[in-house]
């Protein structure tokens, strides 16, 4: 009876040194949204990529509508009508979106010719059946994160795909790009379209998910019916034991300040200003959130402090010692650590060990160095240590960073960050690409710095995560501090409607 | 599967294999006797102390050139500018070599020496250009290499000779050469200069993995953003890279001016050392071991070479084709990986 487009049976993928998948099931079905829900480095993405041609399995059987098929690279994965949009987008930046979206299976006329105009044509036709807002002629390097993501959809479309994988597709986007997301998932299964969805936001499950099956340590746990369960037995189901979702933490005892800025002005890299004389105190001993719509210039602001931006006018004090215009190392040395949005850009060195990246601001210094000669014996012994402690997943401590899962790379740039356990820390989407129990994890640990006396600025897009963690939430629109609320004292609609610049009565009492 | 590292050892190898398979067939359709052919090849490198010490000579600057085209890789730059590097240190070798009375264990590290500084800072230049203006390095190190050309044939022609198109003979103290060495390699052009190129590729590794200015050059190849975000300056850390690539390079100009040499003479047009050091890294993989082997089987094919002719009927440029096949199946690892991926499947 049931119609199963998709069936992956028993599937075992290795990698030397560990067992990423094993007797794992999944069974889509024609027009369902259908969730793959596991812990950081469970072995979802290493199941899609089976999927999707780019492993072969060592065991188990793949079946695309009822026929055993062999998957050998993706080109077959596209032929039987899947399509994968992966966890970091692999577009061109210099192309333009419709150039990317026809990459590899170009429209030609007169047998050679690039028929571009006949692709922008089809593309526009596409994006508007299923409400892809997306402009065929616009460079990929100029257009939001939230519209790449469309491209890459697009892209498996254009290639007839009815069988569509998405990768931890939230992840990088907005609340607002989030709903956008939504209704194109709900206008694709309209006409038939089946979609795998990965996501560690449970609340995105119960909302769009028909159904979700939940791998745990790369074991198959079983499949749920969404609309016959709820949000705690699902995290539970993939962690092995119950998770509280608020964060537990007493008053904060806010003491001196330690990050001061002032009047701060900072332009981008088109020489537009994006903080405008901006005023900011943290103290030692508490969380300052700073919550905002992305682009009112946040990651300005942060660059600024942490000397990767030029600051235009204004002042920045870390313990009443300027801090304007250092450089980055001069920055780290006077007690700031750093986790950036972007982890791929700024956060590791891909093709270094994960060992030799938890040193990356360290190395020189002893006992990691001596009259500059590395000591790998003490590096790796230090990494081992926060392997284990922040529990990071990998082989071994010598394993590339590149083959780590998404939310190990992001664990692992945070062991090294808070064990510095800096004066000021900055973290900025810090939880982003993780796991329920590794969120809980870390909000704890950002708690303890704070316990410590050390001062915390979190930058998040999510308000669940700002109104959960921080004693104090700096709302930041048009490159200003415009409100400052206590977390106890507002909810999610007030903090909205500061976001979107509203309520300047409010700003005026600052 | 097989690891990354397995893969790195086999694509060159599987690489020559083809260029010499390509070699033989090139050799059959044109009537030669491929086995005659390579015969000769092997003999003419390695047949007689003689021709042995010849290919030692003629890798012996390869493995430099190779060294610095892969040292600048390994820092995200690419040093087309070996070529002009090696003019500039062979030239100050042999300044250094003709105008200075000096002990030999004193006279030939200073012009080993100050052929790596002009060889270094023939490198700097393009390295301060793109640290400090963004300009690509690989239109700088072009350009230096024509100005390379033609100042050291002005410094030949001006300044190290009357107006004559070599230079004196640099003094015995300057030399590379021995008459025990000589003599053992029967009188083949072959110099100590081997030697310091292998101590160079030790030093090269030690650099590049042990320390931590190897760290640091090796993060900024690998990715400008997270070396700036965490602290090491990207722009010290691109001159500094130029810097030793143009240093190995201007050794091997040393090389050939205190070794196979022991003068310099105006060239019409470039020595190839620079470029075919390109190749040599390429094969090599940009490590320092694999730039020596790749160095020593592109000296071998070279000297060899020239023994095909009298012995097999083969012309020469065979060898040339051999190189290229080579250098193209290395460049397009990607379908040797595949056509191995393949074939790991069908094994199951
Ligand atoms: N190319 C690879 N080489 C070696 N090990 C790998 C490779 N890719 C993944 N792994 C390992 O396989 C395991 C599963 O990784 P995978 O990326 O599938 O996790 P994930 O469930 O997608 O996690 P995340 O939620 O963090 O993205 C991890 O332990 C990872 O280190
Ligand atoms: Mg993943």
């Amino acid at each position: 009876m049931d119609n199963y487009v998709v069936e992956m049976l028993n599937i075992r993928k290795e990698f030397p040194g560990i067992v990423a998948n094993n007797n794992i099931n999944l069974q889509l079905r024609k027009g369902e949204i259908h969730a793959l829900l596991g812990e950081n480095g469970a072995g979802k993405s290493t199941l899609m990529n089976v999927l999707f041609g780019l492993y072969q399995p060592e065991k188990g059987e793949i079946r695309v509508k009822g026929k055993p098929v062999k998957i050998t690279d993706p080109n077959v994965a596209n032929r039987l009508g899947i399509g994968m949009v992966h966890q970091h987008f692999m577009l061109v930046e210099t192309f333009t979106v419709a150039q990317n979206i026809i990459l590899g299976s170009e429209p030609t006329k007169a047998g050679a010719i690039v028929d571009l105009k006949k692709a922008e044509a089809e593309i526009t036709e596409l994006s508007e059946r299923y409400g892809l807002r997306v402009d065929p002629k616009a460079k990929i390097r100029d257009i939001s994160v939230g519209m790449q993501q469309r491209v890459e959809i697009l892209k498996t479309l254009y290639r007839g795909a009815d069988v569509i994988i998405l990768d931890e597709p939230t992840a990088v986007l907005t609340p607002q790009e989030i709903k956008e997301l939504i209704n194109i998932m709900k206008a694709l299964i309209k006409e038939g379209i089946s979609i795998i969805l990965i996501t560690h936001k449970l609340k995105e499950i119960m909302e769009v998910c028909d159904r979700c099956t939940v791998i745990r340590k790369g074991e198959g746990i079983g499949t749920v019916n969404v609309s016959e369960t709820n949000v705690d037995e699902l995290a539970s189901l993939m962690v092995g034991r119950d998770i509280s979702f608020k964060t537990d933490k007493q008053a904060a005892n806010p003491e001196a300040v330690v990050l001061s800025v002032k009047n701060l002005e900072v332009k981008d890299a088109r020489a537009a200003t994006m903080v405008k004389g901006l005023n900011l105190d943290i103290r030692a001993g508490e969380i300052v959130g700073i919550a905002g719509v992305d682009g009112n210039g946040q990651s300005e602001l942060i660059e600024a402090i942490t000397g990767l931006r030029k600051v235009e006018s204004g002042e920045i004090l870390l313990n009443n010692k300027p801090l304007t215009n250092l450089s980055p190392r001069k920055v780290t040395e006077s007690g700031v650590a750093h986790i950036p949005q972007d982890r791929h850009k700024f956060g590791l060195v891909l093709d270094y060990p994960i060992g030799e990246n938890i040193v990356l601001q360290t190395y020189y210094q002893k006992p990691y160095s001596k009259y500059k000669i590395l000591s790998f014996k003490n590096i790796y012994q230090h990494a081992s240590k926060l392997i284990e402690e922040y529990d990071v997943r990998t082989p071994s401590p010598r394993t590339k960073a590149r083959a780590l899962s998404g939310g190990n790379q992001q664990k692992a740039i945070i062991a090294r960050e808070v064990d510095r356990s800096p004066d000021l820390l900055i973290a900025v989407q810090p939880t982003r690409g993780l796991d329920v129990g590794a969120i809980e994890n870390i909000h704890k640990r950002l708690i303890e710095e704070r316990d410590k006396g050390r001062a915390v600025l979190l930058v998040s897009f999510e308000l669940d995560e700002i109104m959960n963690v921080s004693d104090k939430i700096a709302v930041m629109f048009d490159g200003k501090i415009v409100a400052e609320v206590k977390p106890e004292e507002t909810n999610e609609q007030e903090l909205g409607l500061l976001m979107a610049g509203s309520n300047k009565a409010k700003a005026g009492d600052v | 599967m097989f690891s990354s590292r397995l893969f790195n050892i086999l694509i060159p190898v599987i690489s020559v294999v083809m260029g010499l398979i390509v070699g033989a067939i090139i050799m059959l359709s044109f009537g030669y006797n491929p086995i005659e052919g390579y015969v000769a090849l092997w003999n003419g490198a390695f047949g007689n102390m003689y021709f042995l010490g010849e290919t030692i000579r003629q890798s012996t600057p390869l493995i430099l050139t190779g060294l610095s085209i892969a040292f600048a890789f390994r820092s995200g730059l690419f040093n087309i500018g070996a070529e002009g590097q090696v003019f500039i240190g062979w030239v100050a070798a042999v300044w250094v070599g003709i105008n200075f009375d000096l002990p030999l264990v004193i006279h030939v590290p200073l012009a080993i020496l100050i052929a790596s500084l002009a060889g270094g800072f023939w490198g700097f230049i393009p390295g301060l250009l793109k640290a400090t203006r963004g300009v690509h390095e690989v239109i700088v190190t072009i350009m230096m290499n024509y100005i390379a050309l033609h100042v050291t044939n002005y410094m030949i022609r001006n300044v190290l000779s009357e107006n004559g198109d070599t230079s004196e003979r640099i003094k015995e103290t300057a030399s590379l050469r021995s008459d025990g060495l000589t003599e053992l390699f029967g009188y083949s052009q072959v110099h100590w200069g081997f030697i310091i190129a292998l101590i160079l590729a030790l030093f090269m590794w030690f650099l590049l993995e042990k320390t931590t200015i190897g760290y640091e050059l090796r993060a900024v190849g690998y990715n400008k953003h997270a070396a700036h975000y965490s602290g090491m300056s990207v722009k010290r850390n691109i001159m500094m890279a130029m810097i030793i690539a143009g240093a190995f390079a201007g050794v091997a100009g040393a090389m050939e001016g205190l070794g196979t040499f022991g003068y310099m003479y105006t060239h019409a047009s470039y020595t190839n050392l620079g470029f075919d050091g390109i190749a040599v890294a390429l094969l090599g993989a940009n490590t320092a071991i694999g730039s020596v082997l790749a160095a020593i089987l592109f000296g071998a094919l070279k000297v060899g070479a020239l023994r095909m002719p009298p012995l097999a009927g083969v012309p020469t440029e065979l060898v040339d084709i051999v190189i290229a096949v080579i250098i193209f199946f290395v460049a397009s690892s990607y379908i040797i990986r595949w056509v191995l991926l393949r074939f790991k499947k069908g094994e199951r």
